[in-house]
């Protein structure tokens, strides 16, 4: 199986993650929430899984609705 | 409905039946996603979590709030206005609000006066007209926040919150205002009416399930000055042992109401399909119904509105000869009418409109109340008239 390259999205908290959710799926961005990697936080909640190729639009997106990003992780 | 149901008029206390949509999505959330919303990354943790989201959005959706993280849940609109009031006003402080108050409001100014904080109440007329020149006259250096109710929950008269908001922009002051009477019922759009904080509750005519309710924090107000009321688990920033700072971790401590959350996000929707607009007409329809009625019956007086005075719908009645508590007992038992008497936690509304201490029967519609079940009530309300004579 091959994967396509992909980054995280870190929010503060889930809550954020949840509003991100939203917004990237009203503008038809495909996303999935996951756990939030260990090594990148010790958050206990979820953070967002996008495609690479669409890391500045969705960075871009986040902030003009207002979603507080806490960093972005190519994996 | 069916004739076996009774006719319940205490929506202003708790609203009554809900949209079957409520119920649904309550029992689909306890099912199908259990979890703690943003305490995990199971799959049934995030179902929780989304409806949370899917809440605030339908939350920010009727009251115009373009950033829905800026909406804290919590239990009520009591905990809300105490998290706005004693969160934000220190010993030095003043603020100002109206004798048309709910004790929500009044309780917790009153425990603010005992700690330093000043307190002007500024007076409003029995027929609900709010002395504007009165609350300008009572600002002076030290005045931080207006917080006023937007329509009595005795009464139902609107208070006028959009000349107010527009003042307190003038004077650089805060404006809180108390929508437990009037959210999901009149339309309130936070921009237009220029108010920074609005505390709503869930259960009444936002038609939601008891146990929701929250606060929203506008842009305009400083979250660095601003103490949570409670500290605790927010799912967020676990490494540290001190409370998150931003929104709305910094006020929602302990799990939230997933499953009442749930209700209230489709109560919402329910009432967003329908237009706030046409809930509110019809509110006004009900009421006039009701006035009509009253008028026709000897013995019983209601209080009326000032001209141009909006109302929220409930109306209050008193009996020459027959105590409230006496007629709120008879209607229940005789009449199988629902509604509620006395003072309605607003002790110094009722002696605005001069009812104190005995207080009103409080005769409060819903949206599924129809002509035909008020009607009912007015025979009811006209026999105890006719009996007490």
């Amino acid at each position: 199986m091959t994967t396509e390259p992909y980054t995280v999205v870190l929010f503060h908290t889930s809550n954020h993650a949840f509003h991100a959710e939203m917004v990237l799926k009203k503008a038809d961005i495909p996303c999935k929430l996951i756990p939030v990697p260990r090594h990148l936080s010790s958050d206990c909640g979820v953070c967002a899984r996008v495609a690479a190729a669409q890391k500045s639009t969705v960075a871009a997106l986040l902030e003009r609705s207002k979603v507080t990003v806490a960093g972005l992780h190519d994996l | 409905m069916s004739a076996a149901r009774p006719i319940y008029l205490d929506n202003a206390a708790t609203s009554w039946p809900k949209p079957e949509v409520v119920t649904a999505a309550m029992i689909r959330c306890i099912d199908e996603a259990g979890g703690n919303p943003g305490r995990a990354g199971h799959r049934m943790s995030i179902a929780a979590g989304r409806i949370v989201a899917e809440a605030r959005q339908a939350i920010a959706d009727i009251f115009g709030v373009s950033d829905p993280l800026r909406i804290a849940f919590g239990p009520n609109g009591t905990e809300a206005l105490n998290l706005a009031l004693l969160g934000l006003l220190r010993a030095g402080d003043h603020v100002i609000t109206s004798a048309m108050e709910h004790n929500s409001v009044m309780r917790p100014l009153r425990a603010l006066e005992s700690r330093g904080v000043a307190l002007s109440v500024v007076p409003c007329s029995p027929s609900g007209e709010l002395d504007l020149e009165a609350l300008e006259a009572a600002i002076d250096s030290r005045t931080k926040l207006v917080v006023l109710t937007h329509a009595s929950n005795v009464t139902g008269a609107v208070l006028p919150v959009a000349r107010v908001g527009r003042l307190c922009r003038d004077r650089e002051l805060l404006f809180l205002v108390d929508a437990a009477a009037t959210a999901g019922a009149i339309p309130i759009d936070m921009n237009a009416l220029c108010i920074d904080l609005l505390a709503f509750t869930g259960h009444k005519s936002l038609l939601g399930p008891t146990g929701t309710g929250g606060l929203v924090v506008g842009e305009r107000v400083e979250l660095a000055s601003f103490e949570p009321l409670k500290r605790g688990g927010t799912g967020s920033r676990s490494d540290l042992e001190r409370q998150p700072e931003f929104l709305p971790d910094v006020f929602e401590s302990g799990t939230v109401n997933a499953v009442g959350l749930a209700g209230l996000a489709a109560a919402v929707r329910w009432i967003l399909d329908r237009r706030v607009e046409t809930i509110a007409e019809h509110h006004q329809q009900l009421r006039s119904f009701l006035c009509r009625g009253l008028d026709q019956i000897e013995g019983v007086r209601y209080l009326a509105l000032g001209k141009g005075v909006p109302s929220a719908g409930t109306v209050s009645i008193t009996f020459e000869n027959l105590s409230p508590s006496e007629a709120g007992y008879r209607l229940d038992t005789e009449h199988d009418v629902l509604c509620r008497v006395g003072l309605h936690c607003a002790p110094v509304a009722h002696r605005t409109i001069g009812t104190f201490p005995h207080g009103t029967v409080r005769l409060s519609p819903g949206i599924f109340t129809t002509t035909d079940q008020l009607s009912a009530a007015l025979k009811g309300i006209d026999a105890l008239a006719r009996s007490a004579r």
